[in-house]
């Protein structure tokens, strides 16, 4: 089967703090068909994002598909508030990199 | 009034200094109103935690200078929200004289200038707890505790648009506000002239980050929301920026974890039905969201609290058999400081960069680690010289571990200064709850004064 990487399909792939309790996640895509191509793939779903950051399924508190946008975006508790000593990512910036690779079947 | 044009400069005041080309720009289509946020709680706990800020004096007042002259000029209401990044009293203080001392320098006619505070007394969050009244916990957060709160030093709630619409309705022309909702300084505004709640909580939505929801990427730039009774319409000021339904719609999802929902003191901003399109080159226009008003009104709390004195010690690795085997060197550390201080009585971390220092037990590849790695430590204590000799003790014996068969006997790790450097107090964000009040006002008290000549 051939795939394709998820960066080089999406427009923006980035991670953000929303509040101080959770990471929010957003995967944009320039066009509706890329947006579909994605969705339909089965390649980015709570339990293969569970898998991919070892996370257990209950730590991904929001996945929705948000059109408008033509974007995933799914949200996860820290498991320390932000900033908090040890934290090594106060805004949460820096926390999508291993969504780069996610291989999405055409 | 048929429509209303808010422009904001800068999504963070003070955090880093607006953009003046595009903000000029902005001011000269005569706005009605000139606003920006001041706060996040992006930056940690330590602002909060010690009531200071993470922005530099010399930027936060670049911006309000220029944001002050330009209202002045064109005589229309500058509001700010959130002053000086935590929006505790002693940062709306701040601001207030940084206004009075901006308008006494450059002679400006005598204006209304009114501020409220946002600073919440442990007294008043104690007296709800033994009452019963529960403070409830946000995003999987239990309810707060007597002890939780005893652990907090300081307080803040997230006005609505009440304090704003007070000012306003006082004729305050320019407001400084305590910690409050982004949205709700724009929304404010708006409300003030009759525009629908629906209308004017999404201009909030759509204007607090400024630039951010314009394209190309490009912070600091100044955008434009027009409100009618039935849209909002934002507008890039930059040349070479565009609000696009993609930069628009984006951006309703942006630093928040759902993008149909955003709560307010007050209610809910759904945006499930928001239609998007784009009106020209440079503008899009938002039709559809609506405003659910809640039954009572609970605010947002902040809180944060310090946990001790702080250091920080930097080692690095290059030896692959060293690499190979960190957590032995970290554990061997730990039982230094461990024969020195003890089980407990203080915090110490290690973060491996070059391993998993970016994502801890996230890091997919965190069984690959690099051909070098760096140890960053942080030692936690309750008073400054144990805090020193803690992180001391927890890098420099790094440099000391025992590995069996460990090829360089003169020393495990390398050094780029052979001390630890201290850092600011350890902090927690302790409060992240909601509290009912009987109305929206409670908490955030105003006054009107003047300023100018």
């Amino acid at each position: 089967m051939t795939t394709k990487k998820l960066v080089d399909i999406a427009k923006t792939i980035r991670s953000k703090n929303a509040g101080v309790d959770k990471i929010t996640f957003d995967i944009i895509f320039r066009t509706e068909a890329e947006y579909d191509l994605v969705c339909k793939s089965g390649a980015i779903t709570r339990a293969t994002i569970s898998k991919l950051y070892g996370l257990r399924q209950d730590r991904i508190t929001d996945f929705e598909e948000f059109h408008p946008a033509f974007a995933i975006k799914f949200s996860i508790l820290r498991d320390r508030p932000s900033g908090s000593p040890g934290d090594p990512d106060i805004f949460g910036a820096q926390q999508y990199a291993p969504l780069m690779d996610i291989e999405i079947p055409l | 009034m048929e429509s209303l044009t808010i422009i904001c400069p800068n999504g963070h005041l003070g955090f880093a200094p607006l953009k003046v080309g595009s903000f000029k720009l902005g001011v000269e289509t005569r706005p009605d109103y000139i606003a920006a946020d001041s706060g996040s709680d992006d930056i940690g706990p330590v602002p909060l935690g010690t009531d200071t800020s993470a922005s530099p004096k010399a930027w936060q007042r670049h911006d309000l200078e220029q944001m002050l002259l330009a209202a002045r000029d064109i005589k229309v209401p500058m509001i700010i929200g959130s002053a000086g990044d935590t929006g505790t009293n002693s940062r709306v203080d701040m601001y207030v004289e940084m206004i009075k001392d901006i308008a006494k320098e450059h002679n400006l006619p005598a204006f209304k200038l009114g501020y409220f505070y946002s600073e919440v007394d442990k007294e008043i969050v104690r007296a709800k707890i033994l009452s019963g009244d529960e403070i409830t916990g946000l995003d999987g957060r239990a309810s707060l505790t007597v002890a939780q709160l005893d652990a907090t030093a300081n307080i803040v709630a997230m006005a609505g648009v009440h304090p704003f619409r007070k000012l306003l309705e006082e004729g305050a022309d320019v407001i400084i506000g305590g910690r409050s909702s982004d949205s709700a300084i724009f929304a404010s505004a708006a409300l003030h002239h009759g525009f629908p709640e629906s209308q004017s909580y999404y201009l909030g939505k759509v204007l607090e980050c400024a630039s951010f929801c314009a394209e190309p990427y490009g912070g600091k730039e100044t955008v434009l929301g027009e409100i009618t009774q039935d849209s909002v319409s934002v507008t890039a000021m930059h040349p070479d920026q565009k609000c696009t339904v993609a930069s628009v719609a984006g951006h309703a999802m942006y630093e928040r974890a759902n993008p149909f929902h955003e709560y307010v003191a007050g209610g809910l901003l759904e945006m499930t039905n928001c239609n998007y399109k784009q009106i020209s080159e440079k503008t899009t226009r938002v039709t559809g969201a609506k405003f659910v008003p809640s039954d009572g009104i609970r605010v947002k709390l902040e809180g944060a609290g310090v946990l001790g004195h702080r250091f920080v010690g930097i080692a690095g690795i290059r030896d692959p058999q060293t690499i190979a085997r960190v957590d032995q060197v970290m554990e061997w550390a730990k039982t230094q400081v461990k024969e020195r201080f003890g089980e407990d009585g203080y915090e110490l971390y290690y973060n491996v960069y070059g391993r998993d220092g970016i994502m801890g037990a996230m890091e997919p590849n965190r069984d690959k680690p690099a051909h070098e790695l760096c140890l960053v430590v942080q030692g936690v204590a309750p008073t400054k010289e144990m805090a020193e000799e803690l992180t001391l003790t927890a890098t420099r014996q790094l440099f000391y571990a025992r590995l069996p068969d460990v090829k360089g006997t003169a020393g495990g790790v390398s050094f780029v200064f052979d001390e630890v450097l201290q850092a600011s107090p350890a902090c927690t964000w302790t409060i992240n709850h909601t509290m009912s009040v009987a109305d929206g006002l409670e908490l955030f008290p105003t006054t009107l004064t003047t300023a100018g000549v």
